[in-house]
């Protein structure tokens, strides 16, 4: 596929990087030249300098033969203008825009083919935003990932001494909660897979990863290790875009501390919320921690622009006493090499929200994309088209689907309905069904599986 | 001084256009026949031929006023008019010395609705309709002056909001154009008024009655007909009637308009000045009815609600109409009610004290302050309505508040030396400063202030004067810094 992207920051570069792997042609325009000569570098692929929402530097690009037009530049006036010209001039089939501003978003009539012509907008820092929520919302998860409008979810959580499952095999789950179906769909052993069966005994440390009706995860993760209480008092450290974001939204039903170092950007953040405490001062200072009691803090964020100064504030604060400490961390080395130990849980932003940007890129027909275990992983939500002639899973029994090695079938949404999938479940045409893949290289093989053979058209 | 002379041309002007006033009395003198024609007549003649001379003398000084005296210009139109105003009422009323007379106009163009008269019933329905029609027009002009003038002139609740960061609140200018403003606001007011003149009439009151109420409850003044107030009519309905119209006149009227404009009830709950205005008025009508009842003051609680709804909405709004001797209750509601009307009105309502905002400003503020001590290292502006409040602005506030108690408390002082009882005196001060009416003690709703004596009256008129034009407006004249180049 022929896939042309817009701006070359953090979000331009992370789905190039994604993307070129998957044997696409990719072309990335900037303004900046140094920045797309550190792109080209490391990845193969072709740059532009200029502007990107000037119809020349489009046609240089060869937005004339485009597949896919990705505008993700910093500017959502620019994104929007480069979608409207893709859309009038050069007819391209996919326009996917960032768009950041609550205004643009809120009014979708904008987006469409009268106006701007934005297919899919996708806004990062709201992706970014919810994903914390709801991390905060279950403390005791590492992931929670949602699928099919929110009905399932993915959930990664780490099996501790207390749960009742823990130390027995996977068959017991059956017998512990006959009322609730869910599935486990994978677990990671000292960071490998490992081959399940109802005879594998869940041991303490071990991170697994189960699917379940959305109503169904709090009383599995019971299951797996003892529960806290739920979160009240939230500290969040760095109060830019996504912690502007995330005060406003978690201000209403917790207890939300921000700190800011800037005294201009505390002016401003505490004129817009409204019940969140606002606090000047640096968040790597231990005795304003202190100060403002980080030993009660339930969940602790770290959300600055400074990977160091997120592990450091977030280390101090799991010293002072905080429960959960999350940190955003940009750099993909740094995610390794902190999660697991005192950091509970580090962020990469480009891990959570690239998969929303993947779904609309992938071949088949793919509903949702979400990165696992740092990319090593992938959770995706595919829809089955066709009847048992024209595809490879219509109509037939898991058991019987020739699924490739490390992906399964986890359950399945036929209209309202959430089936948690078991070896004779019989898939149907239009169900949503969501595929956890333990290695990604798995992925193309499992997209192929659901594509609909030619004879169907 | 030259400048000063220019203040006067333009105060000639007003008082032209304030002689036009004098059609409503003299239309109801033809129509009851009262015999007080001749009066109006004349004060009309004069009050145009005074304004006529002092324009034309000063024609040429003619020129755009700078802001300084804009202050000036205010208080002499706020002096004047009572002044030219009091001619009708010397003429018609025999024995009326001037300082009672000037006490009475004055109370009527301040909305204070405090008066000397005795026997209202027996006066001449067009001198009747007079003092209230004064009620009416100063009612409008505080209005037009609060929303459109006072802003411009730093001073007044509604400057608060003139913060450079747009919102749904900032609507301190309703429309590019001080006239159109006032243009608006002006018919708001005409329209409500009318409203509430056919209201009051369909409750039972006679023409002139309805008229006379409808005036005295939208300025928020208090005057009535009757010496017996609103409790001459002993009507429910009638209670309930001016109950609503004064909640209405006790919100700001840029709200009225903004909300009229967007066709849209939803202004009035943005308008956080006006939730806790009726707020705070509504929860007392509550506590207090309940409080009568458990004194036994009232025998149920539907009597004990109707009379402590109807007076306490009276005295908070600072209307001060009666219906009933409230200063016979424990002394804990009419002193609950006399806190209320210093500070339940509305910014660019026709009520009067400290207004709703400033009160707002004052609770935040001690808020901030709490928060600042268990929290040395947290950025808490002050909002209200969502909008952020600057630091000067709340500074301005305090100084107001130290100002505005500063004057209750010299003139208080004022009125103990000449002999007056402390609760009297004080709520004398209080009632006049606040542009409520009635006091307590020996200027209660069963009495009035014809028993001051000659100087007590004349400070009642001064508190009444500094507190309708915000006290800063009038006290800067008397700065030094005001009078030099």
């Amino acid at each position: 596929m022929k896939i042309l992207i817009l701006g070359a920051g953090q979000v331009g570069s992370t789905v190039a990087e994604s993307l070129v792997g998957e044997a696409n042609d990719i072309t990335v325009v900037d303004f900046d030249a140094e920045k797309l000569r550190q792109l080209q570098d490391r990845l193969d692929l072709r740059t532009l300098v200029g502007n990107a929402a000037h119809p020349s530097i489009l046609e240089q690009a060869g937005i004339a033969d485009t597949d896919i037009l990705l505008a993700v530049t910093q500017s959502d006036e620019v994104n929007m203008v480069a979608c409207k010209l893709a859309a009038s001039l050069y007819n391209t089939p996919t326009r996917i825009a960032r768009i950041r501003a609550t205004d643009y978003l809120e009014r979708q009539e904008l987006f469409s083919t009268d106006n701007f012509c934005v297919d899919f907008s996708i806004c990062p820092e709201r992706i970014l935003t919810e994903y914390i929520v709801k991390l905060i919302e279950f403390p005791e998860a590492l992931q929670v990932l949602e699928f099919a409008g929110g009905r399932v979810s993915l959930v990664a959580v780490r099996a501790i001494e207390g749960g009742p499952l823990v130390g027995r095999p996977l068959r017991f789950l059956r017998t512990d909660m006959p009322q609730i179906d869910t599935r486990v769909a994978a677990i990671f052993r000292q960071d490998r897979s490992i081959n399940m069966s109802g005879d594998t005994v869940v041991e303490a440390g071990d991170e697994v990863f189960f699917i379940a009706a959305t109503e169904h995860i709090r009383t599995v993760m019971q299951e797996l290790r003892r529960m806290d209480k739920p979160a009240k008092r939230v500290m969040i450290v760095g109060g830019g875009n996504i912690g502007r974001r995330l005060a406003r939204r978690l201000e209403r039903s917790y207890q939300v501390k921000l700190i800011e170092f800037n005294k201009k950007s505390c002016a401003s953040l505490a004129a817009d919320l409204t019940n969140t405490l606002v606090l000047n001062g640096d968040g790597t200072d231990e005795k304003l921690m202190q100060q403002e009691n980080v030993r009660e803090v339930d969940v602790f964020c770290a959300l600055t622009n400074d990977d160091e100064n997120n592990i450091m504030s977030s280390l101090l604060a799991k010293q002072g006493g905080a429960r959960k400490v999350i940190s955003l961390i940009n750099r993909s080395a740094y995610v390794g090499l902190v999660q697991g130990g005192k950091i509970d849980i580090a962020l990469s932003p480009a891990q959570v929200t690239i998969g929303s940007l993947l779904a609309y890129v992938r071949q088949g027909d793919v509903a949702a994309v979400h990165s696992l275990r740092r990319g090593a992983a992938e959770a995706l939500e595919l829809v089955a088209h066709g009847d048992r002639q024209s595809s490879k899973v219509v109509g037939r029994r898991i058991d019987e689907i020739d699924s490739p090695k490390g992906a399964t079938i986890g359950a399945i949404v036929r209209g309202e309905q959430v089936i948690i999938a078991h070896h004779d479940t019989v898939i149907e045409a239009e169900d949503h069904i969501i595929v956890f893949v333990n290695d990604k290289s798995m992925v193309r093989k499992v997209e192929k599986l659901f594509q609909v053979n030619l004879g169907f058209f | 001084m030259r400048r000063a002379l220019t203040v006067f041309h333009a105060l000639g002007l007003m008082l032209v256009v304030f002689s036009i006033s004098y059609l409503i009395p003299v239309i109801a003198s033809l129509v009851y026949d009262d015999g007080t024609l001749i009066d109006f007549l004349l004060a009309m003649i004069w009050t145009a031929g005074i304004g006529l001379l002092l324009w034309l003398l000063t024609r040429r000084y003619k020129g755009e006023l700078s802001i300084r005296h804009g202050y000036l210009l205010v208080v002499a139109m706020w002096t004047a008019m009572p002044a030219v105003a009091t001619l009708p009422l010397l003429l018609a009323i025999d024995g009326l010395s001037f300082t009672d007379a000037y006490f009475e106009a004055m109370s009527g163009i301040t909305t204070t609705g405090a008066t000397v008269l005795t026997g209202l019933d027996m006066l001449p329905p067009a001198i009747n309709l007079w003092r209230h029609e004064l009620n009416w027009l100063g009612g409008l002009g505080i209005i037009v002056l609060a929303v459109a003038v006072l802003p411009l002139l730093g001073v007044g609740g509604r400057q608060l909001f003139k913060a450079e960061t747009p919102g749904p609140m900032k609507d301190a200018a309703l429309t590019p154009r001080i006239a159109e403003t006032a243009r608006n606001l002006w018919v708001v007011y005409l329209a409500i008024t009318l409203i509430c003149i056919a209201a009051l009439k369909w409750a039972g009151m006679n023409w002139l009655d309805a008229i006379c109420h409808a005036f005295a409850a939208m300025g928020l003044g208090g005057f009535s007909t009757h010496d017996a107030s609103v409790g001459y009519f002993n009507s429910p309905l009638i209670e309930f009637v001016l109950i609503v119209f004064m909640l209405v006149s006790v919100l700001n009227f840029a709200t009225h308009f903004l909300a009229w404009r967007g066709r849209s009830l939803n202004i009035y709950l943005r308008d956080a000045e006006a939730v806790a205005s009726l707020g705070l008025i509504l929860a007392s009508c509550i506590v207090i009815a309940l409080f009568l009842l458990w004194q036994h003051v009232y025998q149920d609680f539907w009597t004990a609600l109707r009379h402590a709804s109807f007076n306490l909405v009276s005295i908070a709004t600072s209307s001060g109409f009666a219906s009933v001797d409230y200063a016979q209750w424990p002394i804990f509601a009419p002193l609950w009610m006399m806190f209320l009307t210093a500070i339940a009105a509305s910014s660019g309502s026709t009520g009067g004290g400290i207004k709703m905002i400033r009160t707002l400003v004052l609770v935040k503020q001690a808020g901030r302050e709490f928060v600042k001590l268990l929290h040395p290292a947290a950025v808490n502006p002050m909002k209200i309505g969502g909008q952020v409040i600057a630091n000067n602005i709340v500074f301005a506030v305090l100084g107001f508040i130290f100002l505005y108690f500063m004057s209750i408390v010299t003139l208080t002082f004022v009125l103990l030396i000449t002999g007056m009882d402390f609760i009297s005196a004080l709520t004398a001060v209080l009632a006049s400063i606040n542009n409520c009416g009635p006091g307590l003690g020996t200027v209660g709703p069963a009495s009035n202030y014809s028993g001051l004596t000659d100087f007590q009256t004349w400070v009642c008129t001064f508190a009444m004067l500094i507190g309708r034009l915000e006290i800063f407006t009038v006290l800067i004249l008397f700065t030094p810094h005001f009078w030099r180049r």
